[in-house]
């Protein structure tokens, strides 16, 4: 199944642009797709951490994720 | 302000012109817009239900900031202080932890997201 994932802050700059499309196995799980992202852009586990957002909430590991998410990979916060 | 208020806590942030003794030209900002609002809506509600505040603003700028501008206000009022101290603590406090916004720091040799490297 196909998924489009939304990038900001510094992982804008490791995917090169603002969204990505990924490939993932079915079930596609919030798991699943960082070992994939993490596959295809090694820069991602060297960052402090990251979460990923599903629909604008913070989202689990075993989060089954659905083609017509909005999701978004959430790089270590910085507001204030 | 209401005539109930006692006391009003405002906290206003700053851009400072240094980062560990580095010389920073500006801040920039980015967020995640709809899920900031969101998570901004949820740290008011808590705030609310945690203490007798009255009334509550949180107000963040994105884009490009200069040294001194403003990117965040805070403001609550409350009966009495000791409430309003603490719930604006609260309130910048898991701001910093829960809503997506980023800031990258400009400086002379280059730019740094920060928070975002151990």
């Amino acid at each position: 199944m196909k998924v489009n994932v939304l990038a900001f802050g510094i992982a804008k700059d490791i995917f090169g642009g603002s969204s990505v499309d990924v490939e993932l196995p079915q079930p596609g799980t919030t798991g699943s797709l960082k070992l994939s992202l993490e596959e295809r852009y090694p820069r991602l586990k060297q960052l402090a951490s990251y979460m990923v957002a599903v629909n604008n909430e913070y989202a689990a590991d075993e989060n089954i994720l659905i083609p017509s998410d909005e999701i978004a990979i959430i790089p270590p916060v910085s507001g204030g | 302000m209401s005539p109930q208020s006692g006391g009003i806590d405002v906290f206003i942030g700053t851009v400072r012109d240094t980062t560990k003794g580095k010389p920073v030209i500006r801040l920039e900002f980015e967020a995640y817009e709809p899920m900031a609002l969101k998570e901004m809506e949820r740290i008011a509600q808590k705030t609310f239900s945690q203490w007798p505040v009255q009334k509550l603003l949180i107000h963040h700028r994105i884009g490009p900031l200069e040294i001194g501008e403003v990117p965040v206000i805070i403001a609550v009022s409350c009966a009495h202080r000791d409430a309003a101290f603490e719930a604006c603590r609260y309130v910048i406090d898991t701001l910093k932890q829960t809503v997506p916004i980023w800031k990258k720091e400009i400086f002379e040799d280059g730019e740094v997201w920060v928070a975002a490297h151990p």
